[in-house]
């Protein structure tokens, strides 16, 4: 026998105490795992919908205004793509997504439209020198919703252009603005033609109520084809993370880019940074006060099981258990019971969360297995932590008194 | 040898101070078979406390085998405990949730023994106190008279040379408090050392010697 089989005998032989004790630990940690896990849900919603306000920061040339660019870039200075390869090929954290952009004036039959190049993400995966110290493989922090599982899996093509990122699309491929295609009766799969060149729709983009309303969306490298320019780009969208973009991330876009203006948008900045904090504050309360209530709670129950186990401790004490040994007897329990329940209220939680999220939230919110490795880490921890007043307590009861008749 | 000098011991209870013991002296050689007598409140329990290493004295000094007991740190009293006392109790102070096995075993994983020894050990044990086919049975199976032999069999697993026994026969039946008694006995003639608490003369005068408290010290 050990101390562990005596603290496994105490708690199987007295199964209505296991399941009172349990209780109090499964309860808590469900209740930190369903919040803690419909919150990172609630964040990443957010963080999609500030996503969708576009880029917070825009690297421009230097002679061009924010005004001009919001006039569909149509400016008339240029920047090298190669800027692109230089951001993704930088050590700069918190470059979430970049959409370098090219726009030329063009006609579809009669109609005026502005003709916009994008590089479709698989562009960037697939140039071999983007590889590892491309953005897409960095660790992804706010602002960044590529990650939302159970989200993003239905995303349909016609709102990518809005998050800046498009997964791929072909040269002879063109995503169509709304206001475009109710002018020219476009449809999905029709062919158009601009600059001589043939086009399939690929999708028509729902209202923006933008400038993206009047454009059509094509590959970057076909409209510089178009434009006989060479390799360049109006301007580069970037999403930064907010928190980066708070820690100088500009000055260092601007010493990498010192021949490009850097400029950040106030407004989407400063949402971003308000929401996300708002969301962390938020889960950072429940995560406290419900370790304190589960504290507070594991406390009392050990301190009930020491005082129902005095003459016990008497005996051990007589047997020649000294205070350590019954310190750990406590300490043992509480890990083992931390332990236990932490699993069970990860698995309950998860349910809750699952369950409850969509009503909550309106989102779908699914278990986050590293909540897990969290829940197995600090709840045995934080139940040993609040069993160590009670545990110095049975490590001091006085044998002569519980043992009265000796 | 156990060596008890001028023991005193006092306690305050509602402001007012009662002193249970007051300078008592002893001297108990190895091998001695030494019965407490006396009256409810005399300090019989208390003295056995003190002698046990679980109370200390307000006044004195008590030496076993030449360490100075309440000298030793907390953790250095314990160890002597293991080694050296094995305690009977009255109610037999079984743990209610392990088995009669486990119970025997409990000291020995105090020691340090392993899970092999201890259950060798143990089983040893209850075979010799009589109930070898009771080694898997929880103490709320047993009769008291097999709860008292399990206490027995778990007060012997570290071979001590002294046994404390607050009046081990207090809650059996005749024929059962002989049986134990006479466990005591051969137990001395294994050379232990033996204390007994009791308020049966008979069994006090079966003693190679007798101390009798009186109340109030």
């Amino acid at each position: 026998m050990k101390w562990s089989s005596l603290v496994l005998h105490e708690l199987t032989q007295r199964k209505k105490r296991l399941f009172a004790s349990l209780c109090v630990i499964v309860l808590a940690v469900a209740v930190v795992v369903a919040i803690y896990n419909i919150s990172i849900y609630s964040e990443k919603a957010v963080s999609r919908e500030l996503d969708a306000l576009g880029a917070n920061i825009l690297i421009l040339p230097m002679e061009t205004t924010v005004s001009d660019y919001y006039k569909a870039d149509l400016h008339v200075q240029e920047l090298p793509e190669e800027y692109v390869t230089l951001l993704t090929t930088s050590n700069l954290e918190g470059l979430d997504n970049l959409s370098p952009k090219f726009s030329i004036p063009t006609k579809i039959g009669d109609q005026d439209v502005t003709l916009t190049g994008i590089l479709p993400k698989n562009e960037f995966q697939g140039k071999a020198s983007w590889q590892g110290a491309g953005i897409f493989s960095r660790p992804k922090v706010c602002g960044s919703v590529n990650d939302i599982f159970g989200l993003n899996e239905k995303a349909p093509k016609e709102t990518l252009v809005r998050k800046r990122v498009i997964e791929t699309l072909e040269k002879d491929e063109v995503l169509v603005g709304a206001d475009v295609a109710r002018k020219l009766h476009l449809q999905t799969d029709q062919e158009i033609a601009m600059l001589d060149k043939a086009f399939k729709v690929v999708a028509v983009l729902p209202q923006t109520g933008t400038v993206d309303d009047s454009r059509v969306f094509a590959h970057l490298h076909t409209v510089q084809d178009m434009a006989g320019k060479g390799a360049v780009v109006n301007a580069i969208e970037v999403i930064g993370c907010c928190e980066q973009v708070m820690k100088g991330l500009v000055a260092k876009l601007n010493h990498l880019l010192p021949e490009a203006q850097v400029v950040t948008i106030a407004q989407v900045i400063d949402t971003q940074i308000k929401a996300n904090q708002l969301m962390k504050h938020l889960s950072l309360l429940f995560l406290v006060i419900m370790t304190l209530v589960a504290g507070a709670g594991i406390a009392n129950d050990m301190y009930y099981n020491v005082n129902e186990r005095k003459k016990e401790i008497g005996i051990l004490i007589a047997l020649g258990a000294t205070p350590q040994s019954v310190l750990k007897l406590f300490i043992y329990k509480a890990l083992f019971l931390g332990l236990i329940g932490g699993v069970l209220g990860f698995v309950m939680g998860s349910l809750i969360a699952a369950i409850a999220g969509p009503f909550i939230a309106g989102i779908p919110v699914l278990p986050i297995p590293f909540l897990l490795v969290g829940v197995l880490l600090i709840t045995p921890l934080a139940a040993a932590a609040a069993s160590y007043f009670p545990a110095r307590y049975a490590s001091k009861v006085d044998p002569s008194v519980s043992l009265q008749e000796i | 040898m156990i060596k008890a000098d001028k023991l005193s011991k006092s306690y305050e209870k509602n402001g007012k101070q009662i002193t249970v013991i007051d300078s008592f002296s002893l001297r108990i050689p190895a091998g001695d078979f030494l019965t407490i007598v006396g009256p409810s409140g005399s300090g019989k329990s208390t003295l056995l406390l003190m002698l046990g290493g679980m109370l200390t004295p307000s006044r004195g000094r008590i030496e076993i085998e030449n360490d100075s007991l309440y000298d030793l740190t907390i953790e250095q009293r314990a160890q002597l405990r293991q080694k050296k006392i094995g305690f009977v109790f009255q109610t037999f102070h079984l743990v209610p949730y392990l088995t009669a096995l486990q119970n025997v075993q409990l000291p020995l994983m105090l020691t340090g023994h392993s899970a092999e020894e201890q259950r060798i050990k143990a089983e040893h044990l209850l075979e010799r106190v009589g109930l070898k086919d009771r080694m898997g049975h929880h103490p709320s199976e047993l009769s008291v008279g097999q709860q008292q032999r399990v206490a027995l069999a778990r007060m012997l697993a570290n071979d001590p040379a002294i046994i404390l026994a607050d009046e081990p026969t207090g809650n059996l039946d005749p024929e059962t408090a002989g049986e134990v008694i006479d466990f005591l006995f051969e137990l001395n003639q294994e050379n232990r050392t033996i204390v007994l608490v009791t308020h049966d003369h008979k069994i006090a005068n079966k003693a190679k010697r007798t101390v009798s408290l009186s109340s109030g010290g």
